[in-house]
């Protein structure tokens, strides 16, 4: 069977993003994600205090 | 002295229980039915279905807990509401079946002055053939012993691989109609790193299945999210997920038969498909748990107060609409039942207006849509709110003090995988509110700067943060009232 040299275009994975090296750096860095621990807790206290009528 | 009587001690009847106890307990009774002798933080069955929570980490036995905050538990299931009271009392009570040791299937009743229903869902595997660990052929993790079982069958894969062999594993929802994807959607993710811990990710063909007309939906009908210099839909961001650990996805699907090692499903488009499995969770639908009610003449009023579906009817509009007219005003508000005002229902007990997703059906008739998730944050934020309406109400107040439509609240998922602080990863998202309002919110229905979504470390620590701390507040340890909910 001959190796392929193409790659099928149209298929489910073809089309979402994928995260570039850089973004999966981000994702385990940990000053950044020390930051972004606080950013969401301030996130999730919002949501509780908009939450409360 | 007025009796407070909560059925149920999920998230939201244990919610309501402890701060009733707190506000009103020393002057008045705080009752709670439960058929089950021990709380479970759900969310964290998750990490008991792949092993790295024992039961014990996700569960407390609610007796103990209640007896030293001075409120009477009854390890018993509701059989009946009488809103009334009977022929020879104007007593409104219920009608209770007891499960424990003791005294198992023996009834009582137990008369109230407020009632508040929250006795969560009906898990119904019975919807789907085959569907479920008790009678059918696939695992699940809604609750805690679910869970360990599920663990039991992966741990069992997973030396089947070590040895070579292949497998394929289906995880999603188990009915057109079902709710709650964000569970296993992220188990999905957790049985992924499960899997690339032991080594043998590469014998593993991972399938998403549900009943979503497109990944990220959630019952929610999606949500909008600023990413990238862009508003995107969180279909791109779940696709992204998925197409990053290699998992395959069916959308759109109604699991209509499940065999030993095969699916069937039915799509909206009509067509009918098959899936080999050797490993599948799939979250069955929900349905109210069978309560009926009579009133005092012992007449069955069950239609009147509950909806087909089984859940309590309270103060949504269920004036039944076209999709194009539904808004966030025809969600419930202080979840009093509109005929009998001591009546409450939060959580997953009460009957919602209708979807918040588009409601699809095939080619065929069959309906394959998402209906309203409602557990988490904003069950616990229901049960809150009506706590303190009931405080005051037994205070003299009228009418309830307090209103948490799902239109005015938000709420937070944490998909978080892997137990090792710097090893694991999460999805966290956010979304306000729960209900589009696109009236307030016109692009999109939903504030964009509380609903969010991001990929790292720090939703996994949220999530152990959380995991701790909900347990701990549970547990009505020294300073819990202080703790958000």
């Amino acid at each position: 069977m001959p190796k392929a040299t193409n790659r099928e275009p149209y298929e489910q994975t073809y089309y979402p993003p994928t995260p570039t090296g850089f973004t999966r750096y981000m994702r385990n860095s940990i000053p950044w994600q020390i930051i972004r621990f606080i950013i969401i807790n301030v996130k999730m206290l919002r949501l509780m205090m908009n939450s409360q009528h | 002295m007025a009796r407070v009587l909560i059925l149920g001690a999920g998230i939201a009847g244990h919610t309501a229980a402890r701060y009733l106890s707190k506000w009103i307990g020393k002057k008045h009774e705080v009752v709670v039915v439960s058929p089950n002798a021990k709380w479970n933080w759900i969310p964290s069955n998750i990490w008991v279905g792949v092993g790295d929570m024992t039961e014990e980490e996700v569960t407390f036995d609610l007796k103990q807990v209640y007896d030293k905050a001075g409120i009477t538990f009854h390890q018993a299931k509701g059989i009946s509401i009488h809103p009334e009271g009977s022929k020879d009392s104007a007593s409104p009570y219920v009608t209770v079946e007891f499960t424990d040791e003791a005294r198992t299937g023996q009834q009582d009743t137990i008369t109230y002055d407020y009632l508040i229903n929250a006795t969560g869902p009906k898990l119904n595997f019975n919807a789907t053939e085959g569907l479920g660990p008790d009678n059918g052929y696939t695992v699940s993790v809604c609750t805690a012993k679910h869970a360990l079982e599920a663990n039991e069958k992966l741990q069992e894969q997973i030396e089947a691989m070590k040895k070579g062999e292949e497998r394929t594993f289906v995880i999603g929802t188990g009915h057109g109609m079902c709710t709650c994807q964000g569970a296993a959607f992220e188990y999905t993710y957790n049985v992924d790193h499960t899997l690339r811990e032991a080594g043998v990710r590469d014998k593993a063909r991972i399938i998403w299945i549900s009943n979503e007309y497109e990944l990220g939906d959630f019952g929610m009908g999606g949500v909008h999210i600023k990413r990238g210099g862009y508003v995107t839909n969180a279909k791109t961001f779940s696709e992204s997920l998925m197409v990053e650990r290699d998992i395959e996805w069916i959308t759109r699907a109604h699991v209509s038969k499940i065999e030993p090692g095969k699916i069937h499903y039915e799509l909206l488009d009509g067509s009918m498909g098959e899936l080999d499995f050797d490993f599948s969770m799939l979250i069955p639908p929900f349905a109210g748990v069978g309560l009926n009610a009579f009133d005092k003449k012992g007449e069955d009023i069950t239609a009147t107060l509950f909806a087909p579906n089984g859940f309590l009817k309270v103060d949504g509009d269920y004036t039944p609409r076209p999709y194009e007219e539904w808004s966030a005003e025809d969600w419930p508000k202080t979840y009093q039942n509109p005929i009998y005002k001591n009546l409450f229902a939060i959580g997953i007990a009460f009957a919602p207006p209708h979807p918040i997703s588009k409601p699809m059906k095939s080619t065929n008739g069959t309906p394959i849509s998402p209906t309203p998730p409602r557990t988490g944050m904003p069950s616990a934020a229901m049960a809150v709110n009506v706590a303190k309406s009931i405080r005051d109400m037994v205070n003299g107040a009228e009418k309830p003090t307090h209103h948490a439509s799902m239109a005015e609240m938000g709420a937070a998922c944490m998909a978080s995988t892997g137990s090792h602080l710097f090893r694991g990863s999460a999805v966290s998202m956010t979304v306000y509110p729960v209900v589009p309002d696109f009236v307030k919110y016109p692009a999109y229905g939903r504030d964009l700067s509380l609903t969010t979504g991001e990929v790292g470390l720090a939703g996994h620590w949220m999530k152990y943060v959380l995991h701790y701390t909900f347990m701990y507040q549970s547990k009505m340890k020294p300073g819990w009232s202080y703790m958000p909910d």
